[in-house]
């Protein structure tokens, strides 16, 4: 479903992204682990396609489509949801507003039939079972005075409805209490799919308690240093980021 | 394509209402002096009291100067290179729409405003002031059966001279500023209402502005009285063609609510704004002023200014009666080069007044947004209320925002409030929609429309579809 070749990006003349090369199949989830600043939110962004991030090098398919030359929303339009780190205020436009503009004009771009105000509030009801969400959070504007944990759940919720191929969450665990994380991540399991895959992107082991991925990367200093199973996720718990810095110069100094 | 480019893009859209209608046209010549102002009354037939009026006006405009406080910049204007009056040929005042002609009929039609009832918008009654003259005006009947009158105004000098003499320049005297001075000497003609007492106007009256002639200046007034205990929602929109040139539009709107009367008026204005190198378009240099003469009385402005290369303009509100209500709501797009500086007075005399400020101005291009608002709160005026609230939105690098509050308070019992942001449209909020699928485009819109909101929503429904458009916006789910 996405191929990552050789991708090096940069954000303001400054490379951050050394060479990533990452695949991703239908019904896998990919957790992508790292310390601050090693490009992990990098990666996702220039996957969704923000503006001013360069890239230096390297390609990435979608289904066989060559995303970098993408517009932010044909990506989004050919199944590409980002879930962001910290979701985006819009004074004045209520949250189903905002949504349904969204799911029509995806549903449009696909030849569907777009959803009339009672069809989308039926499957929103729906959707925010999901997650657990308060309806009245649909009325107010996008994100505007929404707490941390709800604009995660918002997020989550606007996944379901959206039903994207791919979905890239971008620390959507950050700043929740426990019990939102529960939610959050049963939200995400239950939207775990055959034919939609998942890239976690995540400072913490302790999301992947709840949310099992398949396969686990760890980013550093740009480059995707070790993959692995599950268990990789744990041995980073137990020992921290320090021993594969430690590694990953020792194997350098090895080949050069 | 970037997002910038896209908000560029939306603001350039061409100005869809720039054609000329050939129409045979009654001129006099350019210029101002005395024989002109006694030229335009004879024209209308008016009463000596009008003469003498207008004269007085214009002994006093000439002691005057064009006012330069505002941030606004353009070359003095030539007074003397003006024609102040312009009207479509016809034989006499048409007594039905048959009569009108139908060149000027199709003008209104592809403005979007039809003149023919049964075409009408349901439940909206039509002024339409063509140049300098009002060509006609729809269900004038139907309100006359409430006692309404709705008509123009120089039917109005004529019919109800005796109403016309006791307010005229009642809110507005000549001697304000230069313009209203201007105007009350050459006006030519505008909207008159009267709304008898206890009666709710159960229609929008409106009144549509239509620039045509060359190197003509159009100078309307507007005079809405509304009498013990009555309501009336009062609509404005205008147009203009596009002229290299620029034209001056200088009128006067004038509103009185006695006791526990209400007065909603909603502009509105898509003059033309010159082209994108700031050549040509409309100065609109309008004093608006309502006088909440009565107790309860309420007076509210709602304008969304998208046209004009200048907006020199400021709806205020008198609050004279004990618990009277002004408000203010107001969006203001500038783009290119257009300037606008616009805002309102709310003058607190009476006991528990309360007033609204909302002022959304939004900058692209070279655009120039000022808002300039007064708040004075008199001695007697105990325990008055006042809110305001101003918020800039930048689309450009290029353009600016500016804001001037001004509070003046001789009551220690008022409570004022005042909130004021500035944001540039946000790469991130961009980025956000789009990522949703929505296109850089519409999430523009759709950043702009929120941001405006507040104001859209005091608008009458079909006037809120046009502000809307206006904007570049989809409506859908947003106001209401």
């Amino acid at each position: 479903m996405l191929e990552i070749k050789g991708l090096r990006a940069q954000v303001e003349g400054k490379e951050i992204l050394h060479g990533i090369d990452l695949c991703v199949y239908p019904g896998e989830v990919h957790a992508i682990m790292g310390p601050n600043g090693s490009g992990k939110s990098t990666l996702a962004k220039v996957l969704a396609g923000r503006e001013g991030y360069g890239i230096v090098n390297g390609e990435v398919r979608f289904n066989g489509k060559n995303l970098l030359v993408m517009q932010p929303e044909d990506r989004a339009r050919a199944g590409i949801f980002l879930g962001f780190q910290y979701p985006v205020e819009i004074p004045g436009i209520s949250n189903m507003y905002f949504l349904k503009t969204a799911l029509n004009s995806i549903r449009k771009n696909r030849g569907l039939e777009e959803l009339d105000a009672m069809d989308f509030l039926a499957l929103a009801k729906e959707k925010m079972k999901l997650v657990d969400m308060d309806e009245s959070l649909m009325r107010r504007a996008v994100n505007e005075g929404f707490s941390g944990g709800e604009k995660k759940r918002n997020e989550i919720f606007q996944m379901a409805v959206l039903e994207p191929q791919l979905a890239i969450l971008d620390e959507t665990d950050s700043g929740l209490d426990i019990d939102a994380l529960k939610t959050i991540a049963s939200g995400i399991n239950a939207l775990r799919r055959q034919d939609r895959a998942m890239i976690l992107v995540t400072h913490y082991q302790r999301l992947l308690n709840y949310i099992v991925p398949n396969k686990v990367h760890v980013l550093l200093d740009g480059r995707i240093v070790r993959s692995g199973g599950k268990e990789l996720a744990l041995e980073l718990e137990e020992k921290g980021y320090g021993w594969l810095e430690e590694e990953t110069i020792r194997e350098q100094a090895v080949n050069s | 394509m970037s997002a910038n480019s896209n908000i560029e893009e939306l603001a350039n859209r061409e100005y869809k209402y720039g054609f000329v209608t050939d129409i045979e046209t009654d001129t006099i010549p350019r210029g101002l002096n005395e024989e002109i102002i006694r030229l335009i009354s004879a024209k209308k037939n008016e009463p000596e009291f009008m003469l003498d009026w207008r004269l007085k006006a214009y002994r006093h405009w000439q002691t005057m100067k064009d006012p330069t406080w505002a941030n606004v910049h353009f070359e003095p204007i030539n007074y003397q290179d003006i024609c102040y009056y312009a009207a479509p040929k016809m034989k006499s005042k048409p007594k039905s729409l048959d009569e009108v002609d139908p060149e000027l009929l199709a003008t209104y039609e592809k403005l979007g405003i039809p003149l023919r009832e049964r075409d009408l918008l349901a439940g909206v009654a039509v002024d339409a002031v063509f140049d300098s003259i009002s060509v006609a005006t729809t269900f004038k009947e139907k309100l006359a059966e409430l006692g309404i009158i709705f008509c123009s105004f120089s039917e109005a000098v004529q019919n109800h001279p005796e109403l016309v003499r006791r307010y005229l320049g009642d809110v507005v005297p000549f001697t304000d500023n230069l313009f209203a001075a201007l105007n009350s000497a050459v006006f030519s003609d505008g909207s008159f209402c009267y709304i008898p007492k206890g009666v709710r106007c159960p229609m929008e009256l409106s009144t549509y502005f239509r620039i045509n002639a060359a190197s003509t200046g159009q100078f309307e007034r507007t005079l809405i009285i509304a009498d013990e205990g009555s309501y009336v929602s009062y609509l404005e929109g205008c147009t203009a063609p596009m002229r290299d040139e620029n034209q001056l539009h200088a009128a006067v709107v004038e509103l009185i609510a006695h006791d526990n009367a209400q007065i909603k008026y909603s502009t509105v204005q898509n003059w033309y704004p010159g082209d994108k190198n700031g050549k040509g378009g409309i100065f609109n240099f309008v004093t608006k002023r309502g006088k909440c003469k009565g107790v309860n009385s309420k007076i509210s402005w709602t304008q969304v200014e998208t046209g004009s290369a200048i907006t020199w303009k400021y709806p205020s509100c008198i609050l004279m009666g004990d618990n009277s209500i002004g408000e203010f709501y107001s969006v203001a797009l500038t783009n290119n080069y257009q300037q606008a500086d616009t805002g309102t007075k709310m003058i607190h005399m009476g006991k528990n007044t309360r007033s609204t400020i909302v002022s959304k101005g939004i900058s692209a291009g070279h655009g120039q947004n000022t808002y300039r608002g007064m708040v004075k709160i008199l001695k007697n005026a105990d325990n008055a209320r006042n809110y305001s609230r101003c918020d800039s939105l930048l689309l450009s690098d290029k353009c600016g925002a500016h804001t001037f509050p001004y509070i003046e308070v001789k009551n220690s019992t008022a409570l004022m409030e005042h909130e004021a942001s500035t944001s540039k449209i946000g790469e991130d909020q961009l980025f956000y929609c789009q990522q949703r699928g929505i296109s850089s485009e519409a999430a523009v819109s759709m950043i702009v429309n929120g941001f405006c909101k507040e104001v859209f929503k005091e608008l009458p429904m079909e006037f809120a579809v046009e502000a809307q458009k206006l904007l570049g916006v989809s409506l859908e789910g947003c106001v209401g």
